[in-house]
């Protein structure tokens, strides 16, 4: 997928002025943010466990050469095979040959952001083999062309009827209305391709050192006819994904339904740790994982090592002002939201990437909601302040900044500026204490009000009470 | 690929900076982690006596679409099963795991019952399974891969039939996961934790059951405990 990153604002402008798009995305603040609250309060330790989730994921990437050791010893006492990729390349070609040595022609793939991240289906396809995406989302994905939107619903962005025609062209026949018959006319085409498949690929949501296992969840249970049905199973999954014992995954999956979706426990969490034992009938013959790197290692011992805990559940995209309005596609690569922001410029380098850290409001919303605690707004902070040293950000911009830092670092004149600028906008916002349109500011009014202060500066307020908190 | 293990092994070492007294105390505490781990934060919801673990796994079940029979005896539950499947007119006709602890039950109770044994496959409608375990908490059901439980059997067929004893629904996942540790002596190839039956809301986020797999988990809880 070709980054569109750096087009960020003419990208969030056209997905502003989509009326499709906005019903869709208004569909998250009534939906995952009220069920992920009260998943939240229905749950008495959530707040600790996110804690002991920060702690769990902090203690493993401190130790990640060790787990990492183990996590292999054991897959291949289990009788499954562990590779090493350096990078995307590296992992498609894994991939390819794997599929190549079973004599493959389809390959079924449950949900993976991973294999988004590495482009693994085109390359497949170049390869002479047929990719069957069968997460129902990913799927209506897959055959309109597009790329996800979000990394808990793919298919987000799209309207009922958008998807009704996308699989009218698909399938033919008669247009489908309800969302019930597009589930079962899915389920049919899909069935087949489960069983006509010789390899399945699957990410993981974690992988177990100690145990040697990786973990799926799913709530429709693709992943488990993905693993389950054809002969080789592979699971491809970035480094970071490792967690010491099976008893740490638990405290994690007890965080993960709850913030991404508000579900107490995903329908499917499947605990796979090999090919078939002895007379086993079903479960395919051969087992593979295959362990990623592709940035994640230039991410450890640095401010970002905190970015590596990332459960991705999605909370901090759907808590977030500038997604909701703009849309996972606006982001211009694989993961939208505010950990897109900060793992974007990361993977693809912050050249290709500097508008990402700047699309938020810093409310720090996906802070507050994130279940391993990641300071996701320090951490985009941070890519502001190297987005500025390497001189990307434009002049116009840099010229403001120069123009604040020269009033700011003048306290007397700064207070009389602010004063200034608050009266005068008070008096434009007039009753309504909104203003419709600002000279200048034609680019924030274009699409919202701006709120009038309604008092005066912080600085006359602190004076008038002399430095009583009110 | 030897190159890429331990070009990637390098830089995650390169990256910690562990120097040599280092790495030995952090083996330390990865041995520490993994050999006497401080327990787990469980949440008090599911620390409560037998008959409150039972009724909370029902409640739970039930509230992620789940249909929960509870039966005395292993004998009872064949009627169960058949009554479940004439209610919603679907056929009488399943495949079942050739799990031996499903013989006690009296399936010659029900002649309408047709029953093959084995692993489920596309054309099949109704499997019939047995649960190692179940958690209170999230209703949650601990199945266990072997030659006498296919995994299929609970996610091809449109039905799934999961049969448990009581006796066996802890308040936890981590005392589900130690009491199959008990039980089993090697780890199974795939522990499946289902909770409710199969669903979607990727279009327009409106709930939609039978995705890909089961569109109806029936459980039937049986009192009796197996022998």
């Amino acid at each position: 997928m070709e980054p569109t990153a750096l087009a960020f604002k003419d990208n969030a402008r056209k997905a502003i002025a989509n009326p499709d798009l906005q019903d869709a995305l208004g569909r998250i603040r009534s939906g995952w943010q009220v069920t992920r609250r009260r998943a939240a309060l229905a749950l008495d330790e959530f707040e600790a466990l996110r804690d002991r989730g920060r702690d769990i994921k902090n203690h493993t990437l401190a130790h990640l050469d060790l787990y990492l050791e183990a996590f292999e010893a054991k897959v291949e006492e289990n009788g499954g095979r562990v590779h090493w990729a350096r990078d995307a390349a590296e992992a498609r070609t894994v991939v390819r040959d794997i599929c190549k040595e079973a004599g493959a022609k389809t390959v079924t793939k449950s949900k993976s952001m991973v294999t988004e991240e590495i482009a693994l289906n085109p390359y497949l396809e170049a390869n002479g083999l047929t990719p069957v995406e069968t997460d129902l989302g990913e799927w209506i994905l897959q055959v309109s062309g597009q790329a996800p939107s979000h990394l808990v619903g793919p298919v987000v962005h799209l309207t009922k009827p958008e998807i009704a025609g996308i699989m009218q062209k698909e399938l033919g026949g008669p247009r489908l209305e309800t969302a019930e018959e597009m589930v079962g006319a899915a389920r049919r085409v899909l069935r087949q391709k489960y069983q006509d498949a010789d390899v399945g690929i699957t990410g993981a949501n974690f992988l177990v050192a100690e145990t040697g296992t990786a973990i799926t969840v799913t709530n429709e249970g693709n992943a488990e006819l993905t693993h389950g049905l054809p002969r080789v199973h592979v699971v491809i999954a970035t480094i970071e994904k490792l967690v010491p014992r099976m008893l740490d995954a638990f405290t994690l999956l007890r965080l993960l339904a709850r913030s991404a979706t508000g579900q107490e426990f995903t329908s499917y969490t499947t605990l796979v740790s090999g090919p078939k034992g002895k007379g086993d009938l079903d479960g395919p013959e051969a087992f593979h994982v295959v362990l990623l790197d592709n940035g994640r290692t230039k991410m450890l011992g640095t401010a970002f090592q905190e970015m590596l805990r990332c459960i991705k559940c999605g909370a901090c995209m759907n808590h977030c002002p500038v997604y909701l309005a703009a849309g996972g596609h606006s982001y211009g690569w694989v993961y939208p939201g505010p950990m897109g922001s900060v793992l974007t410029p990361q993977l693809l380098g912050i050249e290709k990437a500097h508008p990402l850290p700047n699309a938020s409001t810093f409310c720090g919303r996906c802070e507050e909601v994130c279940p391993v605690r990641i300071p996701l707004p320090r951490l985009m902070r941070l890519w502001r302040e190297e987005a500025f040293r390497r001189d990307l950000v434009p002049p116009t911009a840099r010229r403001g900044l120069r123009l604040w830092g020269w009033l700011a670092a003048r306290p007397a004149l700064y207070r009389r500026a602010a004063g200034l600028a608050s009266g005068a906008l008070r008096l434009l916002g007039g009753r309504r204490g909104r203003l419709r349109r600002l000279p200048l500011a034609g680019g924030w009014t274009g699409s919202r009000d701006l709120p009038a202060p309604e008092g005066g500066t912080f600085m006359a307020a602190w004076k008038r009470q002399q430095g009583r908190r009110p | 690929m030897t190159g890429a293990r331990d070009a990637v092994m390098g830089r995650v070492n390169k990256a910690l900076e562990r120097g040599d007294g280092a790495e030995a105390r952090a083996r330390g505490r990865v041995a520490a982690w993994l050999a006497d781990p401080e327990p787990n934060l469980i949440p008090r919801r599911g620390l409560r006596p037998h008959e409150g673990r039972v009724g909370l796994f029902r409640e739970m079940a039930e509230r992620v679409q789940a249909d929960v029979a509870r039966v005395p005896r292993w004998r009872d539950a064949p009627a169960a099963v058949a009554r479940y499947l004439r209610d919603r007119n679907l056929p009488q006709k399943a495949v079942m795991a050739p799990d031996r602890r499903l013989d006690r039950c009296d399936w010659e109770s029900q002649p309408l019952l047709r029953l093959s044994r084995g692993t489920a496959l596309g054309r099949d409608e109704v499997g019939i399974t047995l649960a190692l375990g179940g958690v209170a908490e999230t209703g949650t059901l601990v199945l266990a891969s072997a030659p006498e439980r296919p995994t299929m059997l609970a996610y091809l067929p449109e039905t799934c039939v999961v049969l448990l004893a009581t006796s066996r629904i802890q308040g936890d996942y981590e005392a589900a996961w130690r009491a199959l540790g008990h039980e089993l002596d090697r780890l199974p190839r795939s522990v499946n934790l289902i909770t409710g039956p199969s669903r979607t809301a990727d279009i327009a986020q409106e709930l939609q059951l039978g995705a890909h797999g089961p569109k109806r988990l029936c459980i039937v809880l049986v009192d009796e405990p197996e022998a």
